[in-house]
């Protein structure tokens, strides 16, 4: 099955791309995405980086199991206001 | 109103949106750029959203605020792309019966946006460019 993933701010610089199509398998949580992700793009891992994770405009833990056409974000350190 | 937008914020027209017969008191709060950071000389600032995310946590925001304060209304709107120094980043306006409520949800809902709502902002200084951001505490959704 298929998500799709959308780069922000720091990293969708580091990845080269907004926004991706990733093929993933049945029980795929957020951690195992994020994973495979640093292996497509080894510069999305920063240093340091705290993440905050979203499916279809919601946070979610690490352990969130994915669902067929998900949107997944990965969110850097916030800076509104 | 939760928006973001790649317009100039319109502070009268927030301020109509939340005049209401019943409210005594309307409190604006006017986020701007400002020319230093961090001993760094500041040129511009260029916020970036999640804006379909950013407009559902700006309501989310909007709706806490509520719980806690008797507000009557009240208008957020954050601006995206290249902001010139001096210029808003963010408006918000709340009105309320009473003043106290109307205060206490402004102050409420600017620390709340530099939390949880997905909005970057990179910083064009002299000598470079730097994506600012410091995650802290977890947003209330994640612990649900």
């Amino acid at each position: 099955m298929k998500v799709k993933v959308k780069f922000f701010a720091i990293l969708r610089e580091r990845a080269g791309a907004a926004e991706v199509l990733k093929e993933i398998s049945d029980g795929c949580t957020i951690a195992d995405l994020w994973r495979q992700l640093q292996k497509d793009y080894p510069k999305l891992d920063v240093p340091g980086i705290r993440l905050l994770y979203a499916v279809n405009q919601n946070y979610v833990g690490l352990d969130y199991v994915l669902r067929e056409q998900d949107e997944v974000v990965f969110i850097p350190p916030v800076s509104g206001g | 109103m939760f928006r973001v937008t790649h317009q100039p914020i319109d502070l009268n027209e927030l301020v109509h949106y939340v005049a209401d017969p019943e409210a005594g008191a309307i409190v604006p709060f006017i986020g701007t750029t400002r020319n230093n950071n961090e001993g760094r000389k500041v040129i511009a600032l260029d916020y970036e959203a999640y804006p379909e995310m950013a407009e559902k946590e700006l309501a989310r925001i909007g709706a806490d605020a509520g719980k806690k304060w008797p507000i009557c209304k009240m208008a957020i709107v954050h601006r995206l792309g290249p902001v010139q120094i001096g210029e808003a980043s963010v408006i918000i306006v709340v009105s309320s019966a009473h003043r106290d409520a109307a205060f206490g949800a402004s102050r409420f809902a600017i620390e709340e946006i530099k939390k949880t709502v997905p909005i970057w902002k990179k910083e064009v200084f002299e000598g470079g460019e730097v994506w600012i951001g410091t995650q802290s505490g977890q947003p209330l959704s994640a612990l649900k």
